[in-house]
């Protein structure tokens, strides 16, 4: 005997054909409205009377073209600066939090200096400390030391920032689970060794996302070693408006620090995302 | 083997273990059972030092596991644990896991380490999973994966943890079938386990525990058949009911 087939599933649904205005309308809308509403403020802006005096102060093309050579020339020094600094800072606050999360009894002192380097630093103005140092420890004059603003100042900014770093770092070590240490220490693996081998790659995983946003952050507040006379872009802009009454060159270093940070920006929102997504992907 | 004497401990005002008295003997396989909280994991991690007793005293081969004598790892060479949550480093590969131990702690080296690794892994089926991240395996395979990395530093003694209850039920069989091969080895073992099945298969001796106390202490067989405390009835009898037993 034949078994009785079951009768068979419904058919796919029939594709509808492309519907034209579903696809456009709302593309057409938006693009409508961005060129209403930004023309509206083109045509305000523009049409206001002031707005010649405001090109010829910020805009005028000939001021920029003039000034781009020694700005980019001092944006090269930002850039020094900033790659040199975070170098120092990933080692300088890497350094803090390890020791911030050694555990036993001996190194509570150790431990208490830490908790002080962070209360202080993070407590005080990157302005203040800059010029504190940028301008203090020269006037000391003493031998032996570097007598240059620039390095001072970086200094400076390696000091405020570490302290923010070294928490970022710490909360990274303190989300590694518990179990971890648990199994790298019953495993035999001395204090140090469960630190390098077991927490620390997935302390560092963990702290990627904040870590970025650190760096971009950074990028803009070496423009403040410019108070303290180096020729960074800033300063060279000012120099520039200082001989011509033209605002235009400060436009000028402003694009150049949008150039660098909006792309670190995006990245660190990438790496952000990827992060998230690998976390979610773990837990499902 | 390893001789526990008047081990108390406190969790904060919580009383955790009381006074407890246990020996193990070389080659014996001995169970802890019991319900949550009375104090079976505590006793486990005591042996080998993750928790650190109040009062009373644990003696390996006779000589006590905080002596200065066992210098910082010495314990740890000779006792193993493997943990619920397998606890495996995800940042490294199933083989880098396992050779972590031998090549930092024993001083092998990298080929040596590496041909252990891999003589363990085959113990229990997993050579083919040598270079795959520990997230890509199933539960059941990252156990026995940790059982592996326990047991690729010789220990003498293997302590688990409640290896099977984060494991979905039809993976339990494989890490189960893995430590019977380890018991037939002449393993010493202390286990902590839900699963009455496996006491009752693999134990030379099952230790009841209630409130930081073992109660009753017996073979498989009388311990289940004929439990003799009212505790001990009680909840092989709660077991009964939920039907896990």
């Amino acid at each position: 005997m034949i078994p009785e087939q079951p009768p068979p599933p419904p058919p796919p649904p029939r594709r509808r054909g492309f519907d034209w205005r579903r696809a456009l309308a709302p593309g057409l809308i938006s693009s409508l409205s961005i060129l209403v509403v930004f023309g509206g403020l083109t045509w305000l802006i523009a049409g206001n009377e002031n707005w010649p005096r405001i090109q010829r102060q910020f805009f005028s093309l000939d001021h920029m073209l003039a000034a781009l050579p020694r700005v980019a020339w001092g944006f090269l020094t930002n850039m020094k600066v900033w790659l040199i600094a975070m170098a120092c800072i990933a080692v300088w606050a890497l350094f803090l939090a390890v020791i911030r999360s050694l555990r036993g009894p001996w190194f509570a002192p150790f431990r208490l200096m830490v908790v002080l380097y962070i209360d202080l630093f993070r407590g005080l103005p990157a302005l203040l400390l800059v010029i504190l140092f940028g301008f203090g420890i020269p006037a000391l004059r003493i031998p032996g030391l570097p007598s240059s603003g620039l390095f001072w100042g970086g200094f400076a900014m390696v000091l405020s920032y570490s302290a923010y770093v070294c928490e970022i770092y710490r909360a990274g070590i303190d989300a590694v689970h518990e179990g971890q240490r648990a199994a790298a220490k019953a495993l035999g693996l001395n204090e140090g060794q469960v630190m390098l081998y077991a927490i620390l790659p997935q302390a560092l995983r963990n702290a990627v996302p904040s870590l970025m946003n650190i760096v971009v952050a950074l990028q803009k507040d070496v423009a403040l070693l410019s108070v303290i006379g180096v020729r960074d872009a800033v300063r060279e802009a000012q120099i520039y408006t200082a001989s011509t009454f033209n605002y235009s060159s400060m436009v000028v270093a402003a694009l150049l620090f949008l150039l660098a940070t909006i792309p670190m920006a995006r990245l660190a929102d990438w790496v952000t995302h990827r992060d998230r997504t690998r976390r979610l992907q773990m837990a499902g | 083997m390893i001789e526990i004497r008047g081990l108390t401990k406190y969790f904060g005002e919580h009383l955790v273990l009381d006074r407890v008295n246990l020996d193990v003997a070389r080659h014996e396989v001995v169970c802890l059972i019991g319900a949550s909280g009375s104090g079976k994991s505590t006793l486990l991690r005591c042996i080998n030092r993750l928790i650190e007793p109040d009062w009373g005293q644990i003696r390996l081969d006779g000589l006590a596991v905080e002596d200065a004598v066992w210098g910082k790892t010495g314990l740890q060479r000779r006792v193993g644990i493997v943990f619920q949550s397998y606890n495996l480093f995800p940042h490294m590969r199933v083989i880098d896991n396992i050779m972590l131990a031998p090549r930092k702690v024993r001083g092998l080296s990298r080929r040596e380490a590496h041909d252990k690794a891999m003589a363990v892994l085959a113990l229990f089926g997993m050579e083919r999973f040598a270079r795959a991240y520990p997230e890509q395996l199933s539960g059941g395979q990252q156990q026995r994966v940790a059982l592996a990395r326990a047991l690729a530093g010789e220990p003498e003694v293997l302590l688990l943890d409640e290896v099977t209850a984060a494991l979905d039920p039809e993976l339990v069989g494989e890490v189960m079938a893995a430590i019977r091969g380890l018991k037939a080895q002449g393993l010493t073992m202390v286990i902590v386990t839900h699963e009455m099945g496996f006491a009752r298969d693999l134990a030379d001796r099952v230790c009841f525990l209630d409130g930081g106390r073992i109660v009753e202490e017996a073979p498989p067989r009388d311990l289940f058949n004929a439990p003799e405390h009212p505790r001990t009835r009680q909840f092989l009898e709660r077991l009964l009911e939920g039907g896990r037993l």
